[in-house]
Order: structure tokens, then C-alpha cells, then sequence
């Protein structure tokens, strides 16, 4: 896609404000729609926007396919070691009262917040994952054919 | 005003999916199933499900629209036309249906509040969580807090789709250099 200049121009203008829209509805996720898988997609749009104009060799320089794949592994591992976390300090697995016993609301939100990022990263990296696997096999309809 | 944003938004559904069924051109066809999903996104915004309607764009009317025409790079751009008679096929369509709508007369009425949905548990979260949890939006705390299990099960579902795709990928690298050692 070289001849498309203004794509190119919009493209890059709205990378940063989507990443920056999927951490709001990360962090936000508490208090308004919105959690870990739908930020993490979110997050994912904004690689694939970037693979679709600058083709996916350029995104998988900034991105590579064995970072995306290390980090589908390392979500899954936030989420269970949250769980580990709190039988480790002495209540049951995923029981979020174990961060601040003395106001269990507070304790709450923080395991909310560690479990939704674990959410957030591993759903990130499969999407990522899932358009590499699709967009790594050589085409057979040349651009001009749309 | 709710029935009219009702009708008009199931007419606009009703006519994607026709367009889509009548459509041959593939590329038509993908962008179309993606003005299906937005369309879904906003009649579940209508009734109140905003996290779902969130899930619904983003999932269905981004990525997979992505994704189609990923696939679609890859084969031909016209449906073939098929060599069969169409009949069969609208009798089972129409048997499916019918049989779909027979069921849903057995389905508690929109917004009824005796509805198995609204007895069991879901009263119970919606009473506790703002004092247990404290976060104003009760899907994040029923889906993090009080089904925590399910979440990381289907945190390692994904993981698992992961896994089986890079296994495949490995196996077609490995076949590949299989044949270039047999050609050479």
C-alpha cells in the first residue's frame, strides 16, 4: 500500500490514541464498560491497523511473533500467580480480600486490577497471535483486484 | 421510542442478512457480516448490556472482520455458484427456524422480573457486590471477583488456541524442510 498517503498519515495519527484508548478501558474497566478482554482486543486493533497499511513485516518489527507468543503465556501467569499470590499470604485461591485484609473492598480492587491486566495481555497477544498466522501466508489476490 | 429503535434496528439486521445470502462478491459479503455485527453491538445497547455490545464491536465487527479478509487473501474473490438445487436447504432452514420460534414461546417475556435469570444468583451479586467489592460496574466484579475461576479458564482457553496454532506452524515449517531436503 505505498500509493496510499493519506492512509498512511491517519494510520500512524491513530495508533497512539487507540493503544492509549485500551489502557483507559483497561484501568478504567472498574467503572465504566469495559474489563481486560475488551482492551486487550482493542489493544490488538491497534498492531493489526499498522500490519494492514505498512504490511505485517513492518508491525512484526516492532512486535515479534516470539514476544506475542511469550506474552500469551505471561497473562495467563498474572492471573494464576494472583491466585498463588493469595494462598501464599494464608486465604483461599483468587480470594482478593488476601491484598488488604484490614478493608476488604480496597483488597478487592487491587485483585480485580491484577486479574483483569492478566486478562488484558493474554487476549492482546492471541489476537496479535491469530492475524500473524492469517496474514504470514503468501496472498493469492494482488492489490489492485479488489 | 424503544419499539421504534427496535424495528427499525431488526429491519436493517433482516436486511443485512438477506443482502448477504444474495451477495456473490466475497468482499461484499465481509464487510457486510461486519454491518451485522455493529448492528447486533447496538441492539444490545438498547437493551442495556453495554459490556456485551462493547465485545460485540470490537470482536465481531473488528477482528473477525480482519480476519475474513485475511482468508479471503487467500482464496478466490466470487462465490461459485453452487450445483445443487436449493430446496433441501430451505426446508431445513425452514424446519430450524420454526422450531427455534416454537421454542422461544416457552421463554420468560423481556424484562420479566420472575425470569429464572433474575431469582437465582443474580439478585444475590447485585446486593452484595456493593458492599463486598464496591465497583460500580457489577460485571467487572461478578466476572473477576465472584466467577474468578471461570475467567482464568477461559484465560487459559485462549492460550490453549495459542498453543495448538504455533504447534501446527511448526509442523508445516518442519514439513517444508523436509521437502527441500528431499528435493535436494
Amino acid at each position: 500500500m505505498h500509493h496510499h498517503l493519506i492512509l498512511r498519515v491517519v494510520t500512524k495519527l491513530l495508533c497512539g490514541a487507540i493503544m492509549l484508548f485500551a489502557f483507559y478501558v483497561q484501568f478504567h474497566g472498574d467503572f465504566s464498560p469495559g474489563g481486560g478482554f475488551q482492551a486487550g482486543v482493542i489493544m490488538a486493533v491497534a498492531f493489526i491497523v499498522y500490519g494492514v497499511v505498512f504490511g505485517v513485516n513492518q508491525v512484526k518489527l516492532v512486535f515479534p511473533p516470539w514476544v506475542v507468543h511469550k506474552l500469551v503465556a505471561l497473562g495467563v501467569l498474572v492471573y494464576a500467580g494472583t491466585g498463588i499470590f493469595s494462598m501464599y499470604l494464608g486465604y483461599g485461591f483468587l480470594d482478593y480480600v488476601a491484598f488488604d485484609p484490614g478493608h476488604p473492598s480496597h483488597g478487592q480492587h487491587n485483585g480485580i486490577l491484577a486479574v483483569e491486566l492478566g486478562v488484558g495481555i493474554t487476549v492482546t497477544g492471541v489476537m496479535v497471535a491469530v492475524y500473524y498466522a492469517f496474514a504470514s501466508r503468501p496472498p493469492t489476490i494482488n492489490d489492485e483486484d479488489w | 421510542m424503544q419499539t421504534f429503535i427496535n424495528i427499525v434496528l431488526f429491519s436493517m439486521l433482516a436486511a443485512t442478512a438477506i443482502s448477504i445470502v444474495r451477495t456473490k462478491s466475497l468482499f461484499a459479503i465481509v464487510m457486510l457480516s461486519g454491518v451485522f455485527s455493529l448492528l447486533s453491538a447496538l441492539l444490545l445497547v438498547t437493551l442495556d448490556a453495554v459490556d456485551v455490545a462493547f465485545t460485540e464491536a470490537a470482536v465481531g465487527a473488528g477482528i473477525s472482520t480482519v480476519l475474513m479478509l485475511g482468508t479471503l487473501a487467500l482464496t478466490s474473490r466470487t462465490e461459485k455458484p453452487s450445483s445443487h438445487s436449493n430446496f433441501v436447504p430451505f426446508v431445513v432452514v425452514l424446519i430450524t427456524g420454526a422450531a427455534l420460534i416454537y421454542g422461544t414461546l416457552d421463554m420468560p417475556n423481556f424484562g420479566d422480573p420472575n425470569a429464572p435469570a433474575h431469582v437465582h444468583v443474580g439478585p444475590d451479586y447485585l446486593e452484595r457486590s456493593v458492599e463486598e467489592i464496591d465497583v460500580p460496574n457489577v460485571v467487572t466484579s461478578i466476572l473477576a471477583s465472584y466467577r474468578g475461576f471461570d475467567t482464568l479458564g477461559e484465560t487459559a482457553v485462549v492460550l490453549l488456541l495459542i498453543s495448538g496454532l504455533r504447534r501446527r506452524r511448526e509442523d508445516e515449517e518442519a514439513d517444508e524442510v523436509d521437502d527441500n531436503e528431499e528435493q535436494s
